[in-house]
């Protein structure tokens, strides 16, 4: 039986603000915005600290490694071609756990993923985009 | 406590349409019928309609999930009215009684006429309506961050949060299971629900896996269906046919990020301080409810809520439900009476505000709660937005 083409993954639509998070992926990061004056991470990005109230929060690189918050394994097939079981997470940064990210879990089956697992970032291409999604990290903590 | 403007509202007239899995009539027939009957159970006339509200408002993009708005419902009835009101932005579904209250304290109505339509069991056979992106279109707004990840429903998202709180409260799929089960053996009582065949514990946990750890009968059932219901300034409602249903107390705070990534604690939602506001306008205790219809868009809504309005300590649900017989009809906190979402049908917590009303006024036929039940906490919504209501007949 022939396998059916995996449906494209929806882009997002991208402003000023977050251009930098879906884009940096091209030389390999993630970035964050961060505070200058109070080190604060502003996610999702906007150029406001609601720490100290700076304006100027920029891109910042980080190290692309957090940890399982929660995370689903989906099991309905949504749409035709739709590639099932699969994980959906949402990813604690380790530098700012209150930093939240989503992506696919990759690269393990869905049954070894577990709350707290180790993960790293990786990125694949779309179209302008980089696309973060996360994988089991090698060493194990 | 009298400066709090819900307490110069009631709940006076209720009406529920047909509700079921492929309707026979239009959205707007079914709004039409729904407002018709509210209006008439309260002992009032057309004319005397001079406000509408509803929740979201209109979005005509084929989804069925609100096809009618405040617009095409006024035009229909012919209605002329002081204030109109209906958009998504506000404290869960709720959010439109809310409003109403606001707009008869400003003096700007006396009787509101609320409605709420879904339209997604018929629109879910003909329209593509798990995305409404077309192709090559990008997804803007806050589910923007969630987009490439096929994140094709509402219930991944609340898969993640609901995972969370199995974690954290070592709840067992038996445990989760006695909701369902309880809501459907209250649908087979209730002549309007759309699933009315009781449900075993082995139907529970033979039910397909949806997205861990959701099964399909933790999910509510799409359907077709308007709720409308007339809330009326106090001086108003104590001269209608009915014993007003009084708005003793509200919640509607946003106190956390309003955010389907960034919430502030995953496995309790949004929920707890807006019970906490609830509770603090009103002195009635979790103790005097005599019956409860919390949200279940998913089963685990229900749970959160029994516990974040206090009915329950933190992760207590799980004992809560055991064994079923706390929240059934006979129980000492009678749960969802009619069915609710999961077996009555999803009508997005306005079903819940109809089936509240019916139990207070003590129309529940075969499904009435006996002790004649004075209370009702109700509660809508999950992840960043909750609202919550007590109601207390007269």
């Amino acid at each position: 039986m022939a396998t059916p083409t995996p449906p494209p993954r929806i882009l997002p639509a991208i402003d000023l603000d977050s251009h930098a998070y879906w884009t940096a992926g091209k030389d390999g990061h993630l970035v964050i915005y961060r505070c200058p004056s109070c080190a604060t991470y502003v996610h999702p990005p906007v150029p406001f600290c609601p720490t100290c109230e700076q304006t100027d929060v920029t891109a910042e690189r980080v190290s692309g490694q957090g940890h399982v918050e929660t995370f689903t394994v989906n099991h309905k097939q949504w749409v035709p071609g739709l590639p099932v079981p699969y994980v959906l997470a949402l990813i604690a940064l380790d530098e700012a756990p209150e930093v939240r990210l989503v992506g696919n879990i990759t690269h393990c089956e869905p049954e070894d993923v577990t709350i707290g697992m180790a993960v790293e970032v990786w990125f694949e291409p779309h179209e302008d985009l980089w696309v973060p999604l996360f994988r089991p990290r090698k060493e194990i903590q | 406590m009298n400066t709090l403007a819900e307490k110069n509202t009631a709940i006076t007239g209720i009406g529920l349409s047909e509700v079921s899995r492929s309707a026979s009539k239009s959205a707007l027939a079914l709004t039409v019928d729904a407002a018709l009957e509210a209006i008439r159970d309260a002992g009032l006339t057309r004319a005397e309609i001079d406000g509408i509200a509803t929740w979201p408002g209109e979005r005509a993009d084929g989804s069925g999930f609100s096809p009618v708005g405040c617009a095409a419902l006024q035009d229909a009835l012919r209605l002329k009215i002081n204030w109109y009101a209906g958009g998504g932005e506000a404290p869960g579904q709720y959010g439109a009684v809310f409003n109403a209250i606001g707009a008869i304290a400003a003096g700007l109505c006396r009787n509101v006429l609320i409605f709420r339509t879904m339209y997604e069991a018929t629109a879910r056979k003909t329209a593509y309506a798990n995305s409404l992106l077309k192709e090559g279109q990008r997804q803007a707004g806050p589910f923007a961050w969630y987009a490439p990840y096929y994140t094709y429903s509402a219930a991944l998202q609340q898969a993640l949060f609901f995972n969370l709180y199995v974690h954290k409260s070592g709840i067992q799929p038996e445990q989760v299971a006695q909701v369902p089960i309880n809501q459907r053996r209250n649908a087979s009582l209730n002549p309007k629900a759309v699933y009315r065949t009781p449900i075993t514990l082995e139907d529970y946990l033979a039910s397909p896996l949806i997205a861990t750890p959701l099964r399909l009968f933790d999910c509510d059932v799409p359907c077709d269906g308007a709720v409308a219901i007339i809330v009326s300034r106090m001086d108003v409602a104590r001269t209608l046919r009915n014993p007003p249903v009084r708005i003793e107390a509200i919640g509607s705070s946003m106190q956390y990020r309003n955010s389907w990534t960034q919430l502030d604690a995953l496995d309790t939602q949004a929920q707890p301080k807006v019970a906490e506001m609830m509770w603090s306008r009103t002195d009635l205790k979790p103790s005097n409810v005599d019956v409860a219809q919390l949200y279940d868009g998913f089963t685990y809504h229900t749970l959160n809520w029994l516990e974040n309005f206090g009915f329950c300590e933190r992760y207590g649900a799980k004992d809560f439900v055991e064994g079923g017989k706390r929240i059934a009809l006979e129980g000492d906190l009678p749960v969802n009476t009619g069915g609710g979402a999961l077996s009555a049908g999803r009508l997005h917590a306005y079903g819940a505000v109809h089936e509240a009303c019916t139990q207070l006024w003590g129309r529940g036929g075969a499904r009435q709660v006996r002790g004649d039940p004075q209370v009702c906490a109700t509660s809508t919504a999950g992840g960043p937005l909750a609202g919550a209501m007590l109601l207390v007949r007269d």
